[in-house]
């Protein structure tokens, strides 16, 4: 549902008059990608991707043709255009409640017990697909490679980290995409978004987005000594914290 | 009592609480004196604390009165604290919103709605204790019924439950169509 919304604000379309076939193209693509990357796909998604499939099939039916008696008449995307409606519904009901007095963040109370040090991993407000549509974007530069000719440079998620960690304590505040600037194929894009990910997830960047859909911006979240040291203390590997 | 006694006992009260204190908790200690009294003294206190710019106030929530800092001064309590409060993901968020409005419902109805699993969020919000179960369903398989505590109408600042903000409407916002819908908003390459 979340990516799918998704995708509807960032094509800005209706939801009641979903280009189905553009949007399915876009959902599948995203799906494709995460599996690549080795992002957990849940059944979920491949049940939307189903529904997507086959509400496209249904459109390309001539009209009155169709004899499925329950679901005749009318758009086949109506019951997905619904079910959308009611859940932006309470997407924005929960903007609301992040908008009020929250206690412990906008009011404290006494005896005010120092607050739990738990933080739990996230993206610091930008949505996991936010992150995976830039990167769909910068993938877009690089044609799919059907022929390999395999002289595979070799550049580790690891040494792309550190790479990264110099860079963003060289410049400060980078754009995502100027991440890849520099990057001369698909893998290295992957591997560089891969090592984005790992960084995150070890709390040594943060990843902030001033405006919802607008441009992603990475930075350190932490000295550059420090996170170095935490590098090399932990080992990046078979760290399962955050989510 | 005396009003300014009064006056006095119940900001000490307040002062030492835990938890918000109801109208009705109060006229228990204050034996033999009016609820109307104390209401009337809690409202003056109230109002004494907003007009003086004094550093809490006197706010309803979860049924009671609690003393709270007032917003504008967020930061510099925050920075009492070297750790940070903990954050609530989207997906959890949007899990409290959906049960605070339509509780008591169940996961399947829940997941109906988000359209993904929400086993995670679900535990993460009952370890929180914001959302608790209150009941069992009456049909087969009997699931737990899900619905929110008096810690979650505490961290929204929410006085009862009628305090939320009001959903909105099934209406759409149309966003205007750009003359180039088939390229994506932000595609423009950095070259």
């Amino acid at each position: 549902m979340d990516l799918l919304l998704h995708l509807i604000k960032k094509n800005e379309v209706s939801i009641t008059d979903i280009p189905i076939a553009t949007i399915t193209e876009q959902y599948l693509a995203t799906i494709e990608l995460m599996q690549s990357l080795n992002l957990d796909v849940a059944g979920e998604f491949l049940v939307m991707a189903a529904t997507l499939i086959h509400i496209k099939s249904r459109m390309l039916l001539p009209p009155g043709e169709e004899e499925d008696e329950e679901e005749e008449g009318g758009d086949p995307r109506e019951e997905l255009a619904r079910r959308l409606l009611e859940y932006q519904r309470f997407k924005e009901a929960a903007e609301e409640l992040e908008k009020r007095d929250v206690l412990k963040r906008d009011v404290f109370v006494r005896p005010a017990e120092v607050p739990e040090e738990v933080e739990p991993g996230g993206f610091e407000g930008v949505s996991l697909f936010d992150l995976i549509s830039a990167l769909r974007h910068v993938l877009e530069r690089f044609p799919k490679e059907r022929i390999h000719e395999v002289t595979l440079e070799r550049i580790t998620v690891r040494e792309k980290m550190n790479f990264l960690l110099d860079d963003l304590h060289r410049r400060g505040k980078i754009i995502f995409q100027s991440l890849f600037e520099t990057a001369a194929s698909r893998l290295e894009v992957v591997v560089t978004f891969l090592a984005m990910l790992e960084l995150v997830k070890i709390r040594a960047i943060r990843i902030l987005q001033e405006e919802k859909e607008g441009p992603i911006a990475i930075e350190l979240a932490a000295p550059l000594e420090d996170i170095q040291e935490k590098i090399a203390k932990e080992g990046i590997e078979g760290d399962s914290s955050g989510a | 009592m005396e009003r300014d006694r009064l006056r006095s006992v119940l900001e000490s009260l307040l002062f030492a609480a835990e938890a918000p204190l109801t109208v009705h908790r109060l006229s228990e200690v204050f034996e033999g004196i009016e609820r109307k009294e104390i209401g009337s003294a809690l409202e003056e206190l109230q109002a004494e604390y907003k007009t003086a710019g004094r550093g809490f106030r006197l706010v309803e929530v979860a049924g009671g009165y609690q003393l709270r800092t007032p917003k504008e001064n967020a930061d510099w309590v925050k920075s009492l604290f070297r750790a940070r409060p903990a954050r609530m993901s989207r997906a959890t968020l949007e899990t409290l919103a959906i049960i605070a409005y339509k509780q008591p419902m169940t996961r399947a109805e829940i997941e109906a709605i988000r359209g993904v699993d929400v086993d995670g969020v679900l535990s993460t919000l009952l370890e929180r204790r914001l959302v608790r179960i209150v009941a069992r369903k009456d049909v087969p398989g009997r699931p737990f019924l899900y619905g929110t505590t008096g810690e979650f109408l505490e961290m929204f600042n929410l006085k009862d439950l009628s305090n939320l903000p009001t959903l909105k409407e099934m209406e759409e916002i149309t966003l205007p169509q750009s003359p180039d819908s088939g390229s994506l908003p932000e595609a423009d390459d950095k070259e």
